[in-house]
């Protein structure tokens, strides 16, 4: 056997890859989304999520109630969904009261915050995506969105990037 | 070459990893990071994903009470 035969032979070690669906706007799912996104890109892996339905509203330029969108529904359905900080929580939301009080425990136990994570997942370069499909609905652009969202996908390129890796649906 | 030195005994997952990251990124080739952490999963996966992430992970040792120090180079 030839020395090339042999170094062909050997098992190529994939890089780590983790892809997460970003599908709820949940406060405390997005927390888990991006408590996952950066403990992994911390650790090396390679980290991409793919934000679709409520979960576009994680990555809104504008982090508060704002008519949002293109048209008439589109604008008022923005405004009820919201940005990241009027994120509800999944359960015993209160009107809004529970994100607040979850903000203040975290601060207060010195765990990093749901903008803090955010913001490390920009730093940590945590690929992000959002669906074309979704932003097609809820007449959203791509400006609409920070600009680390590298780009607009559809399901076969999502499938193509993260194949190889783990894949998690939050 | 230098030394810098990361506290990360009040951190909690993830910001224990995502601060000895974004802190190493941060450093030239062969820079020395000291790093003080508590132990249990910050003192058995830093230093592992620090390796694992090809920098050399120089000593580890004992501080006191549950803190540990881990001497990274990149």
């Amino acid at each position: 056997m030839e020395i090339s035969d042999i170094l062909t032979s050997l098992p190529v070690k994939e890089p780590k890859k983790l892809s997460i669906i970003s599908f709820s706007g949940d406060f405390d799912k997005l927390v888990a989304t991006f408590t996952l996104a950066t403990g992994a890109a911390a650790i090396g892996y390679e980290v991409h999520i793919f934000f679709t339905f409520w979960g576009l509203d994680a990555i809104k330029q504008k982090q508060g109630r704002a008519f949002v969108g293109k048209g008439f529904l589109p604008k008022i359905f923005g405004f009820f969904m919201g940005g990241l900080r009027s994120a509800p929580v999944s359960r015993l939301n209160f009107l809004g009261l529970s994100p607040k009080i979850f903000r203040y425990l975290m601060r207060k136990k010195n765990v990093a915050t749901l903008e803090e994570l955010v913001e490390a997942a920009k730093v940590l370069e945590v690929n992000m995506y959002a669906c074309e499909m979704a932003m097609h609905i809820l007449g959203l652009q791509k400006s609409d969105f920070i600009h680390e969202v590298k780009d607009v996908l559809g399901v076969a390129t999502f499938l193509e990037i993260s194949e190889g890796g783990r894949t998690l649906f939050i | 070459m230098t030394t810098v030195k990361l506290d990360i005994t009040a951190e909690h997952c993830p910001m224990t990893f995502v601060k000895t990251k974004i802190q190493l990124s941060k450093l030239q080739s062969g820079d020395i990071l000291e790093v003080l952490l508590m132990e249990g999963e910050p003192l058995q996966n830093v230093p592992k994903s620090a390796r694992e992430q090809g920098f050399k992970v120089l000593d580890i040792s004992h501080v006191e009470g549950q803190v540990h120090k881990v001497i990274i180079e990149k």
